[in-house]
């Protein structure tokens, strides 16, 4: 074998110009593919990372309610039908030991329960409708990142102690300390100090969302003791499906999934890998042609050479190595530079757009997998567009290749 | 008695076309090891299709080859790839020496190919053929970069480092002037004196061939004549 290598090796150095346009061509190749996949996965994480930052990343439910109308006149026979009537606020049943098997469930990070329902805040003469949450301050920001987005005040929900986003203090003019007033339904509506103003980077969560203690959100909502969903945050956001279809299984109750709940959002995101992997593939077959028609080109002039040592005792699967060799030095080459060159577009890109914190908006992951993704498409490239000019080649007849003019 | 270095029994050769040509006539030849044979012939004879039967780079369409007492019509490619490797030398009327190797990397590429790697004992056994061959100085050139005569006498020591039980030669000094080509044909001479190895040269010169010990005259796919030379 160490020979086909040898021969292989310098038969790519005596190449000269034509090998290393075949490796600047592997290069441009292996850049774009690295280039494309980092912006691609950049901007895909991003947009994933925003939205489910004030998002769980599975929802557990009740299913919503289904009545059967059985109304049927004496004497004649009629199919029952089934229909939704409006639903109301219902608990969860026996939600601790619900919340405690989740947290068993493979690939569960956090659960947290929420109370969770519609609701009118008041302040002085403006009101506005709001989300009332009723949380668990140790469980919720395990589920969603409120923590790091408080921008002034603390998550502190002990008595009545509520925290609200930047734009419904913004609407209300309340700073932390200041008082505003919740409504449910026709009660008499609840005072509530501001203990803190989160910006979870959403305009509608931070006009909406009023966070309370789980306590008082069962209290307001009327579930008492009850909790209207768990919130689930898993380790990888791509399994979410899958786990939450395994939970639905277990539980029969209803579960969603994020990817299921913004579809709208999923569609971009599959367009986007679409176009990615369309630009990869396109990219791909471009270089492995190029490659494939200068080594044909190559073993048409080495024929002689080929046919000398085959005479010589070399048999075709060593022909064949030579030529493949080649296929992958030009390869190995194409991703050592390309990945390179990749990398610094990708830095390039990433530095173009910061956020005013200084950090940039689209972070490129450059992890191994993306240098090392990248240098096995090359070798594969160069591998697998050298086998046909390498198949030509141990097809020769050394006889008629000798004579070769 | 030894095994002859090649026995031909009754080669034929056609070839399939609108017609099928004949171009061997039931070639029945024998040469034994350390005969210094030439092969003569007007052009068209025969002669590189017998060479290339004789060298295992074609098949016979009927007859038996035998390169040292192995019958190579059994014989699958990778048999006689083999065979070819081990027993077989080649030089030819263009060096076909690799460009991009060294003079010592060429001759050493026999050794290579037999045993999958270049080795220290390789280096060794090339140095010696080049020695052989008076071109020890020239081992580290490319060998695009020697001159005609340089690269045939390169081309011969390739041929003999893996001493091959026969050397054949096709036209070695076609393309080289008078004086160049009485130097290579000399060296063979010697080279075939000290080792005893078998020499089967194609050639058109009347005047090397009248130097070999025996010459066959292949002419319209038959031999015609087989002299050797009086003792």
């Amino acid at each position: 074998m160490w020979t086909d290598i040898f021969l292989a090796w310098r038969f790519f150095r005596d190449g000269r110009a034509q090998s290393w346009l075949l490796v600047a061509g592997a290069t441009v190749g292996v850049s774009v593919v690295f280039f494309i996949t980092a912006l691609i996965d950049a901007v895909q994480t991003t947009m994933v990372a925003q939205t489910l930052d004030v998002l769980p990343h599975i929802v557990v439910r009740r299913p919503d309610q289904t009545l059967r109308n059985t109304g049927t006149k004496p004497g004649s026979v009629e199919f029952a039908s089934l229909f939704q009537p409006a639903q109301r606020l219902r608990s969860l049943e026996s939600w601790p030991a619900l919340m405690a098997e989740i947290e068993r469930f493979d690939g569960v990070l956090a659960v947290s329960p929420t109370a969770t329902g519609p609701a009118m805040a008041t302040r002085a003469t403006a009101t506005r409708a709001v989300t009332l949450m009723g949380i668990d301050a140790e469980r919720f920001p395990k589920v969603i990142r409120v923590t790091p987005r408080i921008k002034s005040g603390i998550l502190a929900l002990d008595g009545n102690r509520a925290v609200i986003g930047t734009e419904l203090a913004n609407d209300f003019g309340v700073n932390v300390g200041d008082r505003l007033q919740i409504a449910v339904e026709s009660k008499p509506s609840t005072s509530f100090h501001v203990s803190g103003i989160f910006d979870l980077g959403n305009k509608d969560v931070n006009r909406r969302w009023v966070l309370v203690s789980l306590r008082q959100g069962q209290t307001l909502l009327n579930l008492p003791g009850g909790v209207s969903a768990l919130d689930i945050r898993v380790k990888d956001i791509w399994a979410a499906d899958s786990l939450a279809d395994a939970l639905q299984r277990r539980t029969r109750l209803r579960v969603d999934s994020w990817m299921a709940t913004n579809s709208q959002l999923m569609v971009g995101l599959k367009s986007q890998a679409g176009s990615r992997d369309m630009i990869r593939i396109l990219v791909v077959v471009a270089v492995a042609m190029g490659i494939a028609s200068v080594l044909i080109v190559s073993v048409v002039q080495r024929s002689r050479q080929i046919g000398i040592l085959r005479a010589m005792g070399m048999p075709k699967s060593a022909i064949l190595r030579v030529f493949l060799w080649q296929g992958a030095a030009v390869g190995l080459f194409g991703a050592l530079f390309g990945s390179g060159l990749g990398a610094v577009f990708a830095w390039l890109f990433q530095h173009s757009a910061m956020n005013p914190d200084g950090t940039p908006t689209y972070p490129v992951d450059f992890s191994p997998n993306l240098f090392i993704g990248s240098g096995l498409v090359a070798l594969l490239t160069g591998l697998l567009s050298s086998l046909l000019p390498a198949g030509r080649a141990a097809k020769l007849d050394p006889a008629v290749a000798i004579r070769h003019e | 008695m030894s095994n002859p270095a090649l026995e031909l029994s009754n080669v034929t050769k056609d070839y399939a076309g609108a017609v099928i040509t004949r171009v061997l006539h039931g070639i029945s030849v024998r040469i034994d090891v350390g005969e210094f044979v030439a092969l003569v012939g007007p052009s068209g004879s025969g002669k590189s299709t017998l060479l290339n039967i004789i060298g295992l780079l074609d098949r016979p369409s009927s007859g038996s080859v035998f390169v040292t007492g192995i019958d190579t019509g059994p014989l699958d490619d990778h048999g006689r790839t083999r065979l070819r490797g081990k027993s077989l030398g080649f030089v030819f009327q263009f060096h076909h020496l690799l460009g991009a190797l060294t003079t010592l990397e060429n001759v050493m590429m026999p050794l290579a190919i037999a045993s999958g790697s270049m080795n220290k004992h390789h280096q060794e056994r090339a140095h010696e053929a080049l020695r052989a061959v008076d071109l020890l100085h020239r081992k580290d050139t490319l060998a695009r970069s020697l001159s005609g005569g340089e690269q045939q006498r390169a081309a011969i020591a390739r041929a003999l480092v893996h001493e091959p039980s026969l050397l054949l030669a096709d036209e070695p000094t076609g393309n080289l002037d008078r004086r160049t080509s009485d130097t290579v044909f000399q060296l063979m001479r010697s080279i075939h004196q000290r080792l005893g190895t078998s020499f089967l040269i194609v050639t058109h010169d009347q005047r090397l061939a009248a130097r070999c010990d025996r010459v066959i005259t292949v002419a319209d796919g038959r031999i015609e004549s087989d002299e050797r030379a009086a003792p």
